[in-house]
């Protein structure tokens, strides 16, 4: 059925469906509206889970790992200052292989303070063993959510969904909501579970002769998880008629060009419709959506024949550049420019990308703060 | 060693049997004739490392150095100060 709903509405719909028996939250802006819809669908009888309304994001991850480590489907939502308190809890939850399923409403990191939209959050956390996926709009972001469930219970991880908050999560657009998941997805099946009748420790000590090799399982169940998630978004086609590029990446315009923006999340709509708009054929865009495992092999395969590239990416990795731009230039051996924007909620408008544009074409490798206002 | 690397770092019961600690050791601890089997150190051993035993009649304390991580609080504890110490070789 399609509604025009908010984006956190969206998710919570997707949530719904998925009906994990536990969800542990604590609001925080800009994800509030995905966590208070859900509370209110377990109020009203519209979904069978225990909401524990808990007293920090920290418990809120401890809550769900603990849940989960039971045998049963968790979830959690939660952004910026919340998923920084969370970090620690966040490596316990992909250490024990715990496949909890987490919405990220991305939104700036203190200090100065700020509510607003960019992914300081999702990128200071992004060593922590989780999938994480961005998305473009509201649809995706529940499709997203609910293929989440399919992808972790597969792999063993967790999954984090990332939408960009306030232009996704605050957003109104037309969703169009599934009747059911059945046969898409199914009863969750865990490998272990905390039962007294068959006592088991999960989330043991590891001595210095043990450690390494369940770091090194996590890595590569981490990297198993491109084959999973290009499956998933074929299958999840199948069933419901929707797909989002290969799952890791989605190009657009990149028939003819010879340069590449390079983005992730809710801009890359901005970016489409400029190409459209100004019919310009000698750039195409590359969104990436799937973030951790990176999709290496796809960025080398797509800008093997291209001049230059640019990343815009909304985050800065303190004292190398950007985040994004810095995993592609591991893999591309051509002039890659960082643009670094929209950080605390500024918009990054048509004239911004044209601009963008233009620097790229002159194939050169710099790193640009987008309408910086401060002198060189 | 434990060769089987359980995904998610999970394990049966009985891994504080199997992973035996007393290579943790830097210093021995030693009972000497002076015990005279009170049985105070092996309410404060952490690890529960120490047992009675009796031989010839005679009660004594007895360390599992299996385990016995070489906290030396036995003998700190020991009201006879009979339990005395060496460098683990």
């Amino acid at each position: 059925m399609k509604k025009v709903i908010e984006g956190s509405h969206a998710v919570a719909e997707a949530v719904r469906l998925c009906a994990p028996k536990v969800i542990a939250a604590y609001p925080i802006t800009p994800q509030t509206h995905i966590v208070e819809r859900l509370s209110k669908m377990v109020a009203d009888g519209e979904l069978d889970s225990e909401f524990l309304c808990v007293e920090s994001e920290h418990s809120a991850m401890s809550a769900c790992i603990g849940a989960q480590a039971t045998g049963v489907r968790t979830y959690t939502a939660t952004a910026s200052q919340g998923l920084i308190l969370m970090h620690e809890m966040l490596h316990v939850a992909s250490g024990m292989r715990l496949p909890i399923v987490m919405n990220v409403a991305n939104r700036s990191v203190s200090s100065p303070l700020s509510i607003w939209n960019d992914w300081l959050d999702a990128m200071a956390v992004r060593n922590s063993g989780w999938v994480q996926l961005f998305v473009e709009s509201s649809q995706e972001a529940l499709d997203t959510t609910i293929q989440a469930y399919k992808i972790a219970e597969t792999i063993h991880l967790p999954v984090m969904v990332c939408i960009d908050g306030f232009y996704l999560s605050h957003t109104y657009e037309p969703v169009d909501i599934p009747d059911t998941v059945a046969g898409y997805l199914g009863d969750y099946k865990p490998k272990v579970v905390l039962d007294p009748k068959n006592p088991i420790t999960q989330g043991m000590m590891a001595g210095p002769k043990a450690f390494q090799e369940f770091k090194e399982q996590q890595h590569r169940a981490l990297l198993s998880a491109k084959d999973v998630i290009k499956n998933e978004n074929s299958e999840f086609n199948k069933k419901f008629s929707r797909i989002y590029g290969d799952g890791l990446v989605e190009t657009y315009n990149m028939e003819s060009a010879d340069y590449a923006i390079i983005s992730m999340g809710s801009v890359c709509g901005t970016i489409k419709h400029i190409l459209d708009e100004k019919k310009i054929s000698d750039i195409g865009l590359i969104r990436i959506k799937t973030y951790r495992p990176f999709p290496n092999k796809e960025i080398i395969d797509l800008t093997k024949n291209l001049k230059a590239l640019g990343v815009l990416e909304k985050d800065i990795s303190f004292g190398i550049g950007g985040a994004l731009w810095a995993d592609v230039k591991t893999f591309v051996d051509k002039p890659v420019s960082n643009f670094i924007g929209g950080l605390g909620g500024r918009d990054i408008q048509i004239e911004d990308i044209v601009k963008i544009f233009e620097t790229i074409r002159k194939e050169e490798e710099n790193i640009h703060w987008v309408g910086s206002q401060l002198k060189k | 060693m434990d060769k089987k690397f359980n995904e998610g770092a999970w394990a049966e019961p009985g891994t504080s049997v199997k992973n035996k600690t007393g290579s943790w050791r830097t210093f021995k601890p030693i009972v000497t004739d002076r015990c005279v089997g009170c049985g105070t150190c092996t309410k404060f051993c952490p690890e529960g490392a120490i047992k009675i035993v009796e031989k010839n009649g005679k009660k004594k304390a007895e360390i599992n150095y299996d385990y016995c991580k070489g906290c030396l609080i036995c003998l700190k504890e020991c009201p006879f100060k009979a339990i005395e110490k060496e460098v683990e070789k």
